[in-house]
């Protein structure tokens, strides 16, 4: 396949720990069929994923990022199975995820995979204490059966993320915003998974507290050597903590790349759209080309390429033709303008 | 003589536990046409000191002390009459949502029409003419169709365009903004801010910007305030703040923030979290949370100081004797 080209060589040596494929997932938000019959409506499908691609080579970050409503959410849920995709596979280490249709078969793959989320406050059980919220992985999972070891574990997990052991008997709500968030990488951490999808999790805290939790993810990484999807609008955030970045837009990746190559020389207009719109601290003085328009409906995109309505480089196929993923050097680009050199790559 | 100046404010909660004490003894003030950047966490009473200027502070919370005064004019002691007359005729403001900023049963052009009518005694004709030429203005597309729409038929980032044609409409000589675009995505913040700012110069509005977004601050303020546990804990030119900043606590909220232009292995971060109101520490608020910290922090309250910088900072690093600096 042309699009593992890059990579050909070190999937040789060591399998991608996740491999998405032509991944799909629709959501129906018609209205109820009376209302459809009186008013004589069609249904209407979201697209929230339209299709995307791609693998995650064990021990390395691939962050997804875009704006509301670009599907990278949906992706992460997908990924962990809490949605059936519409089309598309998931493998994760080689096993395709809907070969194993019983619970019981999924379990061992399920516990190599955990997920933290954005809201601290709505991920943490308000009537359970900490112990047990960390716990409870280790129960469901059946990974060990001694209260005295279950405890002994409790603590040092908590002891890895930054609190102390005596903690274990408190309530979530007697915790700050960026312990709670620590309290969820424990419970992440507690089924002993190699990979972690974490759905923008710094994006309710401040940048201070922030900062100790991407420092503390990066720590974790290296020590326990896990892989991670990490879900962001942010791309300052995501640049720190990724090896590979996908941008996503209505659905669909525009742009895959390592994170160096992205911010030097990204490609995709609506890539450079993005990090044109960041306000950064070093006041680089750059002449802004502020690009007007709004993220299109899902509901109805547009044809051909979605990001043509907004794009200076659109023209008669932009507007006709969908573009694929095509490998530009170590970038993979889904823009035709990018394709027959309108622009400068 | 500056547009707005606020001296020593002080805005309290009375709660069960006791008097919390969300801005205290807060000073500082914007020049005609300056954009004054402020900045802090959550909890930091940003929003809080903004809210007081323009008296909207929820009750029970009240201002216990300072001023404020508007063109050498004091505004805090005003009657709740003559301050409508102030709020939107002198002052407007932008809040962060503008869902709950537009009245959802007026339509927006109603909404533009009465608070130009209300300030400045136009006409109806005038005033709808006025209206499409605000929408045309703040960048809204086919303004004279859709004047009549409702704020439910507009996108997030045309309402916040809307928000900030309602607020510049009366042609106030002062907006204090709230966290205006964030609850936007980044291309319409761009977007937001850039015509923020542009209408601002137009009409030599000066800007109160409260936001957390550092970048927000660093491409659009002149001064940038720096607030922590209350008070100011850094006020200065904003390239000198971001680029040296002089309060350990500005120095570490710099770094834990991930630039675009270079990455680094490990970001700077400051242990801990900011105090809550209810026991905020004796002495400097910071001091738990300081690398520098020495006796002096732990006993007596540092107020804003000159520094070797352009900066003044709270900070006891900066007071008089040398001694005590090296000691640090």
């Amino acid at each position: 396949m042309p699009l593992d080209a890059p990579h050909s060589s070190s999937a040789a040596t060591t399998r991608p720990l996740l491999e998405v494929d032509d991944l799909a997932r629709d959501f129906d938000v018609s209205k109820p069929l009376l209302f459809r019959l009186l008013q004589g409506e069609k249904k209407r499908i979201l697209k929230a994923v339209a299709g995307v691609s791609f693998a995650i080579p064990k021990g390395t970050t691939l962050s997804l990022v875009g704006e509301s409503g670009c599907g990278k959410t949906t992706v992460a849920r997908l990924v962990v199975g809490l949605y059936a995709p519409t089309r598309g596979s998931i493998r994760i280490d080689g096993t395709d995820m809907a070969t194993l249709t019983s619970r019981a078969a999924q379990a061992p793959v399920r516990r190599r995979m955990q997920m933290i989320f954005q809201d601290p406050y709505a991920s943490l059980n308000p009537r359970w204490r900490v112990g047990d919220i960390i716990a409870e992985p280790i129960r469901a999972f059946g990974l060990l059966n001694d209260a005295r070891a279950i405890a002994d574990r409790v603590g040092e997990l908590l002891t890895q993320v930054g609190l102390s052991p005596k903690d274990r008997t408190k309530f979530p709500h007697e915790f700050s915003g960026g312990q709670r968030q620590r309290i969820s990488i424990a419970r992440a951490l507690s089924s002993n998974p190699e990979f972690l999808v974490c759905d923008e999790p710094t994006s309710a805290l401040d940048v201070s507290v922030q900062a100790q939790i991407l420092n503390l993810m990066k720590d974790l990484q290296q020590r326990l050597g896990l892989t991670y999807l990490f879900i962001s609008h942010n791309l300052a955030v995501v640049r720190h903590m990724s090896d590979r970045i996908g941008v996503m837009y209505l659905g669909k990746i525009v742009e895959l790349a390592p994170g160096e190559t992205l911010f030097a020389t990204p490609k995709h207009p609506y890539t450079r759209l993005l990090l044109e719109a960041i306000p950064d601290l070093d006041m680089t003085g750059r002449a802004r080309t502020p690009v007007g328009g709004e993220v299109p409906s899902p509901i109805s995109p547009p044809s051909g390429c979605a990001f043509h309505p907004r794009c200076p480089f659109a023209n008669d196929r932009c507007k006709a033709e969908a573009p694929k993923l095509v490998t530009r050097g170590p970038a993979q680009v889904a823009c035709h303008a990018v394709e027959e050199g309108r622009i400068a790559a | 003589m500056p547009l707005l100046e606020v001296r020593n404010l002080r805005v309290e909660f009375p709660t069960r536990r006791g008097i919390l004490t969300a801005v205290d003894d807060v000073s500082f003030s914007i020049d005609e046409g300056e954009v004054l950047g402020v900045v802090g966490e959550s909890g930091a009473g940003k929003s809080i000191t903004g809210t007081a200027i323009i008296r909207l502070i929820e009750p029970p919370g009240r201002i216990a002390g300072g001023e404020v005064l508007l063109s050498g004019r004091r505004i805090d002691n005003l009657a709740a009459e003559d301050m409508r007359h102030v709020r939107g005729k002198q002052i407007g403001a932008i809040f962060q949502d503008p869902l709950t900023t537009l009245n959802p049963l007026y339509s927006i052009g109603r909404q533009l029409a009465e608070t130009m009518q209300a300030h400045l005694g136009l006409s109806d004709r005038d005033a709808r003419a006025r209206a499409i030429k605000w929408l045309e203005d703040v960048g809204i597309p086919g303004a004279a169709q859709r004047i009549d729409a409702y704020p439910h038929q507009f996108s997030g980032g045309m309402r916040q365009r809307v928000v900030i044609a309602l607020a510049l409409c009366a042609e106030p000589k002062l907006v204090i903004a709230d966290e205006p675009t964030t609850a936007l995505d980044v291309s319409i913040q761009a977007q937001v801010i850039a015509l923020l700012k542009r209408l601002c110069r137009e009409h030599g509005t000066s800007i109160m910007l409260v936001t957390h977004d550092m970048g927000v601050i660093a491409e659009t303020a002149d001064r940038v305030a720096v607030m922590y546990a209350g008070r100011i804990a850094e006020i200065g030119p904003v390239r000198d703040v971001v680029k040296g900043a002089r309060h350990p606590y500005t120095e570490g909220l710099m770094g834990s923030i991930p630039s675009l232009a270079h990455k680094v292995e490990r970001l700077r971060q400051i242990d801990g979290s900011m105090p809550r109101l209810t026991d905020i520490p004796r002495g400097c608020a910071f001091n738990p949370r300081c690398t520098k910290v020495f006796d002096r922090c732990l006993i007596e309250r540092p107020d804003l100081m000159a520094t070797d910088g352009a900066s003044r900072a709270a900070c006891w690093l900066y007071a008089g004797p040398k001694e005590a600096r090296d000691a640090a």
